[in-house]
């Protein structure tokens, strides 16, 4: 299991350093002279121009500034804005608390409504109730977050004046926001409940709770439950960054002061440095939590454990 | 989660449904007509959008800007005084189009990959899975940001953005599927009459997965109509004054307290044509692949 979350790791850190040199590499392929975002070169005489090539190590082979670079990243040296001159870790670490409050409080949310949910249609599967979960439930996956993300601001925030339309005020500023994350991702996992409890009812062993005596609550709860929540867990931590990817657009629609909107600023500005950042973090924390995900998996269930060992053999 | 288990079980061969139990079954199906016919809809509106839109889409009409949806303008206008009812309409054109040609690069790139990498296994299996987990590591909506970064914003840029990031689950799918047809006897048989691997990859097992890169395709298409939009709506896709769903939405945006009906109306029509995707894919999913059922 050890030597499993070694490799899994050392895995997660040969796709961060390939993130690395792909975004490397864009930053290579784009057209323009670096120069040009330091000094125009149309006011500044070419030797002064020179002298910043050297200063800035422009005019060294691609694969040393590549080296370069990354050795500053591994020192928390994610360079300056262009913009406005900031350390871009600084500007990084402002918004990260942000975008992960909003993150979190989404997934949790998520969990405690779409694992019930999902629970209650397995267990009356096939039902005028479990058709009308999941039907409910797939139609908001095909709901454009910034679109509900508007709706939700113009009648709770516009036509209703109960909660904050944008930005960051205090704690009923999120309300909105993490309501625009939540409702259209809980089709996924709502599903993954139901199909894993289904799949958990047929196992012999809950065939032997009920004949135990074991009440029907006690076996859905303490025997399937239990046993069907731990892919359910597992993409906890898998869906981890894909909350943060959807947060960049649920950020621009609030003007919340987190990561995401940061991204698309910089975009929109070419500030070249900060996207980077912002990439390099969030693939790290992917690489994280996805790891974290794998190792728990085996934890949480022996028999993955049996099968991972199997395949390292 | 189909995909991640072991396949254990072969395919079983193809038992050719008599023609009243597919009716029966259709029948049986009614989300697969819902969403048949919804994507009509959208399909016939995309269509015959020139005669069927009231005004051209970038008509401008000063005098009557920010007018509430009421007779002659059904759907009211925006700050421009430009018919958002036609504006939809013609959205239908760039998110259908949009739809197809992301779901036709990622089905190539995919099923390309995952057939080489199933079926060669091996170092070629290696290297295109550390690709694929690469891919599927970062969430796409940030990889296709840092792509049109690199780019540039454009729609161009967005579709070429959205597919360079979407194909790795039907490489992982059409994978899995290689790897469990390529000892099933008709195939052993083929390698057996001397067919190159080339022959037996395209012309053998390739065939075999159809129903499941049909599933995936249309299940993917919404998907990709939502992050081009997303995109289109975040300024980085299409520019105004194109009639996207995503450009009238975020210009809707700054009206939201004044003029709710030009942003409404565009996520409507996002939702139609996903949904009816989405009911059409899963519909084709349960008659032609019932064990992807979950």
């Amino acid at each position: 299991m050890f030597a499993y979350a070694v490799r899994r790791l050392g895995l997660g850190l040969l796709v961060v350093l390939a993130v690395t040199i792909v975004l490397f590499g864009v930053m290579q392929l784009m057209p323009g002279d670096p120069i040009r975002l330091i000094a125009d070169p149309s006011r500044i005489p070419a030797h002064k121009i020179e002298q910043l090539r050297e200063q800035w190590g422009l005019n060294r082979p691609p694969h040393v500034q590549y080296l370069y670079w990354l050795g500053n990243l591994l020192r928390g040296d994610f360079g300056h804005s262009i913009v406005s001159g900031q350390r871009v870790s600084v500007l990084i670490m402002a918004r990260l608390p942000y975008t992960l409050m909003l993150a979190l409080t989404s997934l949790f949310l998520h969990y405690l409504i779409a694992v019930p949910l999902g629970l209650l249609a397995a267990v009356r599967a096939n039902s005028r109730l479990d058709r009308c979960i999941v039907l409910v439930t797939t139609a908001l996956r095909t709901v454009p977050a910034f679109w509900l993300g508007i709706i939700l601001m113009m009648t709770f925030g516009v036509r209703l004046g109960w909660l904050p339309i944008s930005g960051f005020f205090g704690l009923s500023s999120i309300v909105l926001p993490v309501a625009t994350l939540t409702l259209p991702s809980l089709g996924g996992t709502v599903r993954l409940t139901r199909s894993e409890v289904l799949e958990t009812i047929r196992e012999p062993y809950v065939l032997t709770a009920y004949a135990k005596g074991l009440r029907e609550r006690a076996v859905t709860l303490r025997h399937v439950l239990r046993n069907a929540l731990i892919p359910v867990t597992v993409m906890f931590f898998l869906s981890l960054p894909w909350v943060v990817g959807g947060s960049v657009i649920i950020e621009n629609v609030f003007a919340w002061p987190g990561m995401g909107r940061l991204l698309w600023n910089s975009i929109t500005n070419q500030d070249l440095p900060v996207v980077q950042g912002i990439i390099v973090i969030i693939a790290v924390l992917t690489v994280i939590s996805n790891t974290l995900g794998d190792i728990l998996s085996g934890l949480l269930d022996p028999r993955i454990r049996i099968e991972l060992e199997e395949v390292r053999a | 989660m189909s995909g991640g288990q072991p396949a254990t079980t072969t395919t079983a061969p193809r038992v050719a449904a008599k023609p009243r139990s597919v009716m029966r079954l259709v029948l049986r199906h009614g989300q697969l007509i819902a969403g048949l016919l919804m994507f009509l809809v959208v399909l016939g509106v995309a269509a015959t959008v020139d005669s069927l839109a009231p005004r051209p889409f970038d008509e401008m009409d000063i005098p009557n800007r920010l007018m509430e949806p009421g007779p002659g303008r059904l759907l009211g206008t925006d700050h421009y005084g430009r018919d958002v009812l036609s504006r939809v309409l013609y959205g239908s054109r760039i998110a259908l189009r949009v739809g197809l040609i992301v779901v036709t690069i990622e089905t190539l790139l995919g099923v390309t990959l995952g057939l080489l990498a199933g079926y060669y296994g091996g170092w070629v299996d290696k290297v295109i899975s550390f690709v694929t987990d690469m891919t599927w590591a970062l969430p796409p909506i940030v990889l296709a940001l840092a792509i049109v970064t690199a780019l540039g914003p454009s729609l161009d840029n967005v579709i070429i953005a959205i597919a360079l990031v979407s194909w790795a689950g039907y490489a992982r799918l059409i994978r899995s599927k290689t790897q469990s047809l390529k000892n099933v006897p008709f195939v052993e048989a083929a390698r057996a009459l001397g067919e190159s691997d080339l022959s037996i990859m395209f012309r053998y097992i390739l065939p075999n997965t159809f129903s499941l890169i049909i599933v995936l395709a249309t299940l993917s298409l919404p998907a990709a109509i939502l992050s081009t939009t997303a995109l289109s709506f975040l300024g980085l896709g299409s520019q105004p004054p194109a009639p996207d769903w995503g450009v009238i939405l975020s210009e809707g945006l700054t009206f939201v307290g004044s003029a709710p009906w030009i942003s409404v109306f565009p996520g409507l029509a996002i939702v139609w044509t996903a949904l009816g995707f989405n009911l059409m894919g899963e519909g084709l999913r349960d008659i032609l692949d019932p064990r992807m059922k979950a």
